[in-house]
């Protein structure tokens, strides 16, 4: 699992994971944010309605905090390659490169364009043009996940490339390939739904915290309204992208789902699903369990025969592969329990998200005030606010400690991508002023969320700052006569 | 060296020129918070100017990134792991500047809107300061060894030349921010972004003497290309000539795109005399040419498609974002 001893290998290791989850905090809660305002704008823009526009200016608040923590952590993801492991950058640069410059120039630009408008120009633009601001918003950052994720899906698949006999590292062949990786088409969508089911948590969970003081009950009811619709249609959405990314890593990546799944040995025709168990990491081994049968099955191949690959015979296939190239000492055995666990959290919760969106918006019909007085239900709704953050990190768990331990499947090892020339002391350092500056910023976000909610819709944008435009024209030359 | 190795070469300057251009003036905006603005109401005001432009701007650094690791990966892998200390405090830097301006618009009290004015002034100051300490550093020469991993000591990094190099970018973007603001405002903030940048051009003049001094003792620009160096030094010291001239006439557009050149131009002298190298290591032998660090003649070929198709609409919306900003920015009544 994560070394904690220092090595470059270690501390490379753990400053990786670190900044990609607390980026990944931030990523998701923003593009979710940016369609959720997105759609109550279209909402007031279509129905005229100035509550929604209400919406749309308060919520919107959080995903200017979010993405201005996102887009600094953002640099560090990508400055972090060359930095830490510059091994990997020269291996992969011929294949990596291409969809981070993509992304920058395709979405990055985007993104950040029209957020400065989308910040600055309410009721300065008519309002359908407006709202193509944030929606613009919303693509551009959806683009940039899209390309992230096919230079991650690479890297989980390599496909479209060529080992360059002489430079021994890889070289594209076919961009085609790498952009269609099915890898990145069963990825692409979980992410993005994951990323609506973020928001529209986030968003439900502070309405019920409101509701429950009973503070402006139809402005929360009705943000809650559309973050149900939205938390129902996606999460259902999520589950069932993951479902097919599950089957489609059946026969990718046995290794990953045969820990998802903690089965070392293969299963039985019967397909015994493990609800929970406990795990002799070291023998290799299942010490005990609760096994439900054929739901393995039904959820491998949607149907009741079948087997499933367990770890130990995926062991025994890697090292067939893989022993002449890289030698056999290398333990293919991915950290287990983190993956087991992390899949039962990530898929319970998903299923309690859809659950809790039904149950939500039966209380929440027209015309009844009935959600205000279930308070069990907005308890609940508020505690899982935080819910989709965990469930978020645990995927990224899945997918990447599941890689273990290759940095690109079957081609570089973790251990050969890292930068030989940064010092202990250097990513040492770097790693504890990232920490302190991460939970610095954690703090700040969670008090601006809470502060900008306990003064409610009503309160002025401060975004748009004191300051006034004047009509002097800087092309004119009556911009040169002072006032 | 094939047509399209160099094509990128030209091209990753042309990106860090947009850099410094744009952000040029952000980081002398957001230096200027804490002392050019004298209250809150003014610092709404100066932060306002590149209150919807900093995050695009900042958007060149990263596609100037991406684009030296679509491109040239081996120059990539060696600057950044080899400046790593350094690239940590500028990474450090931008995330203070970058959050302050979203969080101090939000913060209650005058203790915590302070801090965040303070993160902003520092952490814009130390990105320019370090920018351009990396390039001084850069150009000079580093320990490089045959595999081009570079393992550079304190003093290789910090020292004179790179103290001066990095003082020198500071100063130009101040006077940058300033030229702004007075495109910018009106009013007194307008008025005052003059008289500042009437004394601190005298101060970037010194500046520029000593590092082009400093230039011709410590790299080989000279050596090598003794014509081109001293015509972009010469057209260097014009262009902040011009500026300084538009500061003295109150042509406010001159001094803009004269502090922008000036910017610009030490970009284009750090590339000519970078060529036909990447990276210059203390022996010959190991410096990163552009012919031996590139990519693939696919992906290079990929990547010239992919950039002429996108970019080209990219800076048409770019553009049209300054022009729906364009308004100035009154100055606030003294008495607030």
């Amino acid at each position: 699992m994560i070394n904690l001893g220092l090595d470059i290998l270690g501390l490379a290791r753990f400053q990786f994971g670190m900044t990609t989850v607390f980026h990944f905090f931030f990523v998701p809660f923003s593009i979710g944010l940016a369609f959720v305002v997105a759609v109550m704008e279209t909402m007031y823009a279509v129905k005229g309605d100035k509550d929604y526009k209400k919406m749309a200016q308060f919520w919107g608040k959080m995903f200017l905090y979010s993405f201005a923590v996102g887009v600094v952590t953002g640099i560090i993801q990508e400055f972090q390659f060359g930095m830490n492991w510059s091994e990997y950058s020269r291996f992969m640069g011929d294949i990596f490169g291409a969809p981070l410059a993509i992304e920058a120039l395709a979405a990055f630009f985007m993104e950040s364009t029209f957020i400065g408008m989308w910040m600055f120009t309410w009721d300065r633009f008519n309002k359908w043009v407006h709202v193509l601001f944030i929606w613009l918003v919303m693509f551009g950052s959806s683009l940039s996940a899209l390309w992230i994720l096919a230079a991650n899906s690479f890297m989980q698949n390599p496909l479209g490339y060529i080992i360059n006999k002489q430079t021994g590292h890889v070289q594209m062949t076919d961009f085609g390939a790498i952009v269609g990786n099915p890898q990145l088409w069963n990825e692409f969508p979980h992410v993005i739904f994951g990323a609506f089911v973020t928001a529209a948590f986030v968003i439900a969970g502070c309405s019920a915290w409101r509701l429950l003081k009973k503070d402006h009950v139809t402005f929360y009811r009705k943000s809650m309204q559309v973050a149900l619709v939205i938390g129902l249609i996606f999460s259902l959405g999520s589950i069932a992208s993951g479902d097919t990314q599950m089957r489609y890593l059946l026969n990718n990546q046995p290794m990953k789902v045969g820990a998802m799944e903690g089965i070392y040995k293969n299963s039985t025709n019967k397909g015994e699903w493990t609800a929970v168990a406990g795990f002799d990491t070291k023998a290799h081994k299942t010490t005990w369990s609760v096994d439900i049968p054929y739901v393995l099955n039904l959820l491998s191949y949607h149907k009741l025969t079948g087997t499933v690959t367990g770890m130990n015979q995926a062991n025994k296939e890697l090292h067939a592969k893989y022993d002449k190239q890289f030698g056999d000492d290398i333990n293919y055995y991915v950290p287990t329990k983190t993956l087991f666990w992390s899949f039962r959290i990530m898929s319970g919760a998903s299923a309690l998200f859809a659950l809790l969106a039904i149950v939500g918006l039966i209380f929440n019909r027209k015309k009844s005030q009935a959600i205000v007085k279930q308070k069990w239900f907005l308890y609940i709704m508020g505690l899982c606010l935080w819910l989709p953050f965990i469930v978020n990190t645990c995927g990224w768990f899945i997918t990447e400690f599941g890689r273990y331990p290759w940095v690109v499947y079957g081609l570089l090892t973790i251990a050969d991508a890292v930068s030989p020339n940064v010092s202990v002391a250097s990513l040492l350092t770097s790693n504890i002023v990232y920490f302190l500056m991460f939970a610095g910023m954690g703090v700040v976000m969670v008090v601006l969320c809470h502060r900008t909610l306990k003064a409610g819709p009503d309160v002025e944008n401060t975004d748009g700052y004191s300051a006034s435009d004047v009509d002097i024209d800087p092309y004119s030359k009556g911009a040169f006569n002072h006032d | 060296m094939t047509s399209l190795q160099l094509l990128w070469f030209i091209l990753i300057g042309v990106l860090f020129s947009g850099f410094f251009f744009l952000e040029g003036f952000d980081f002398g905006v957001g230096m200027l918070i804490k002392s050019f603005a004298r209250n809150d109401a003014e610092r709404d005001v100066v932060i306002r100017t590149i209150g919807p432009h900093w995050d695009g701007n900042e958007v060149w650094l990263i596609t100037a990134g991406g684009a030296m690791f679509a491109s040239f990966p081996m120059w990539y892998a060696t600057l950044f792991s080899g400046f790593y200390l350094v690239l940590f405090l500028i990474l450090a830097a931008l995330i203070f500047r970058g959050v302050s301006f979203e969080f101090r618009a939000n913060m209650e009290t005058e203790r915590w809107k302070t801090f965040w004015e303070w993160a902003g002034t520092i952490g814009s100051g130390c990105a320019a300061f370090l920018f351009g300490m990396l390039f001084t550093a850069m150009i000079k020469g580093m320990p490089i060894d045959k595999n081009g991993d570079m393992t550079a000591h304190f003093t290789d990094y910090v020292n004179l030349f790179s103290i001066v190099g990095g003082v020198a970018v500071t100063v130009l973007c101040l006077v940058h921010g300033l030229n702004f603001i007075r495109l910018k405002t009106a009013g007194e903030l307008r008025d005052r972004a003059r008289a500042w940048n009437k004394i601190l051009y005298p101060v970037l003049f010194a500046g520029e003497v000593v590092f082009a001094i400093l230039l011709f003792f410590s790299t080989d620009f000279f050596a090598k290309k003794p014509m081109s160096t001293t015509l972009i030094v010469l057209f260097l010291v014009v262009v902040t000539a011009l500026a300084y001239w538009g500061v003295l006439g109150n042509h406010e557009w001159l001094s803009f795109v004269g502090s922008g050149l000036s910017l610009i131009s030490v970009v284009v002298l750090i590339f000519n005399g970078l060529f036909p190298r990447v990276m210059v290591a203390n022996n010959p032998a190991y410096s990163l040419l552009i012919k031996n660090s590139s990519n693939s003649p696919y992906t290079l070929h990929l990547m010239t498609i992919l950039t002429f198709s996108i970019l080209p609409i990219v800076l048409i919306y770019f553009i049209w974002s300054y022009w729906v900003f364009y308004k100035r920015l009154a100055s606030p009544k003294q008495n607030a």
